[in-house]
């Protein structure tokens, strides 16, 4: 099959690539861009474990083909932090409230969590959780990640973060 | 999990995208949000030649209200359909099916448009659109032709769409004003598809029901209207027996799968249990 030729904007940079149609997004960023933070998990559509965001939105990279994304302006858990290299507000949250243990779900968690902050930066439990219902943890039971989300929408909303009692 | 190989198309009018269907023939498909077709050619259930992906067009995005009808275009993402305030006013039955779809990621691509043309029983919007009577805009070389929701299901994954046509955009009667409206749904985590779901769009007079259409999800092959349901609670005030009869009525009309999401009676008794919930609770948003 005919390659095509795409170019999209990955964490700020221009990159290129000639692509099959049939190649997936998720293998276009970890095998041709060499960007290992996004995670496959499922390959389903389930897990979310390969969540990115495109043009300001979530989307799971597995079921989204690569010619799909020419033009498009791409962030991938490598280009979440700040541009001095310090932590942003989400990835300190999930540091500080260990929001992760194995850390395989981080990277689409992280992501996740910022879009989902900017769409509503004073998000309650229940929107946080509904938010990030299409993200699987298998490790913490998702209470210590929904501290971190609330921990990062205090830092962003510059209110004081407590820590909801048990 | 790759899928095998196709062409790929982005055209950037209907008129290009009927065009392209025709001319690459049976081998070729619509792409809208590929959240139901990728997973199909990933598991190879799909082997499509050539897909025509159908983002490009800006003609079949956008929710219009032209008083009288909302006019949805089949490219509006359920995102989409959840920010909007057209939706909100007149169609809130379809923000409260949109929101119990899968999660937020398939939402931001999951097309309304895909999703009432795909034919998979477990679709929600199907149910819904028959409940509100809408139809639908389809367009091939041979032209545009409008079917009506209640006609377009004829089998799962069998519809009115003939090869080469592209559903370009839904027409929905609005609703009266103070009608109640209730999508119950019962599935076993988030991001289920439906063991059972009723949709309940009816009006009130003087504590009796007065109009009623009842939708039902994923039991049988096809979308369902019930209507013998909806008239044996036409002129009640929802007591127990007639909320009864309904359920009843509806069970008549049901002939859903045994699968992983239960066996036959189970599913049509929560079934039954959907309509009764669907309706008290329609009933009471009705004004
Ligand atoms: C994890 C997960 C959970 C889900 N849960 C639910 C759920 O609970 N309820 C539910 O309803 N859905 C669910 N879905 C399906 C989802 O809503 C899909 O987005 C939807 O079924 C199809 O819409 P699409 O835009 O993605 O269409 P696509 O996948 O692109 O297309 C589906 C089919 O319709 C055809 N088609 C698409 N658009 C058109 C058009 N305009 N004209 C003609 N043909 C067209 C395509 O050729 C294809 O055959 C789920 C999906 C996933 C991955
Ligand atoms: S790998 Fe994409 S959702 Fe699991
Ligand atoms: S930390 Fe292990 S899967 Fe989430």
């Amino acid at each position: 099959m005919a390659k095509t030729h795409v170019t999209m904007k990955v964490n700020g940079n221009e990159v290129e690539g000639l692509v099959e149609p049939r190649l997936l997004l998720v293998h276009f960023i970890r095998d041709n861009l060499q960007l290992t933070g996004t995670h496959i998990g499922c390959e389903t559509t389930h897990c979310g474990a390969c969540t990115i965001d495109i043009d300001g939105m979530s989307v799971k990279s597995c079921t989204m083909f690569a010619v799909q994304a020419d033009g498009a302006d791409i962030l991938t858990i490598e280009g979440v932090a700040n541009a001095d290299g310090t932590l942003s507000a989400v990835q300190e949250g999930f540091r500080a409230m260990h929001g992760l243990q194995c850390g395989f779900c981080t990277p689409g968690m992280i992501v996740r969590a910022h879009r989902l902050l900017q769409e509503n930066p004073s998000p309650s439990e229940e929107d946080i959780r509904m938010g990030i219902s299409g993200n699987l943890c298998r490790c913490t039971g998702y209470q210590n990640i929904v501290k971190a989300i609330q921990y990062a929408a205090a830092k962003i909303n510059g209110t004081e973060f407590k820590e909801a009692a048990e | 999990m790759i899928p095998g190989p196709f062409g790929y198309h982005r055209p950037e009018t209907v008129a290009d995208a009927v065009k392209l269907l025709a001319s690459l023939g049976d081998e070729a498909r619509p792409l809208a949000g590929g959240h139901s077709l990728i997973p199909m050619m990933k598991l190879r259930l799909a082997t499509p030649g050539h897909l025509v992906d159908l983002h490009r067009i800006p003609n079949l995005k956008g929710i219009r209200n032209d008083g009288g009808k909302v006019t949805i275009g089949a490219m509006t993402t359920q995102h989409e359909l959840l920010a909007s305030d057209v939706v909100a006013k007149a169609l809130p039955i379809l923000m409260e099916a949109a929101l119990l779809i899968a999660d937020p990621q398939v939402r931001y691509r999951g097309t309304i448009g895909g999703n009432v043309a795909n034919g998979d029983p477990g679709n929600d919007m199907p149910a819904m659109m028959m409940t509100l009577g809408a139809s639908y805009v389809l367009e091939g070389s041979a032209g545009a032709r409008t079917v009506a929701a209640t006609d377009f299901y004829q089998g799962a994954y069998f519809t009115a769409l003939d090869p080469g046509e592209i559903l370009t955009e839904i027409s929905i009667p609005t609703p009266a004003t103070g009608h109640g409206y209730a999508y119950e749904k019962l599935k076993r985590k988030v991001g289920d598809y439906a063991t059972a779901a009723a949709a309940v769009v009816l009006t009130m007079t003087g504590g009796k029901v007065a109009t009623c259409s009842i939708g039902l999800t994923n039991l049988s092959e096809t979308p369902l209207l019930a209507t013998d349901a909806a008239k044996a609670v036409i002129g009640t005030s929802l007591d127990d027996g007639s909320l009864k009869a309904a359920a009843a009525a509806a069970e008549q009309i049901m002939s859903p799968a045994a699968d992983a999401r239960g066996p036959v009676e189970y599913r049509k008794h929560v079934g039954g249990i959907m309509v009764m919930r669907a309706l008290k609770r329609a009933a009471q948003r009705a004004v």
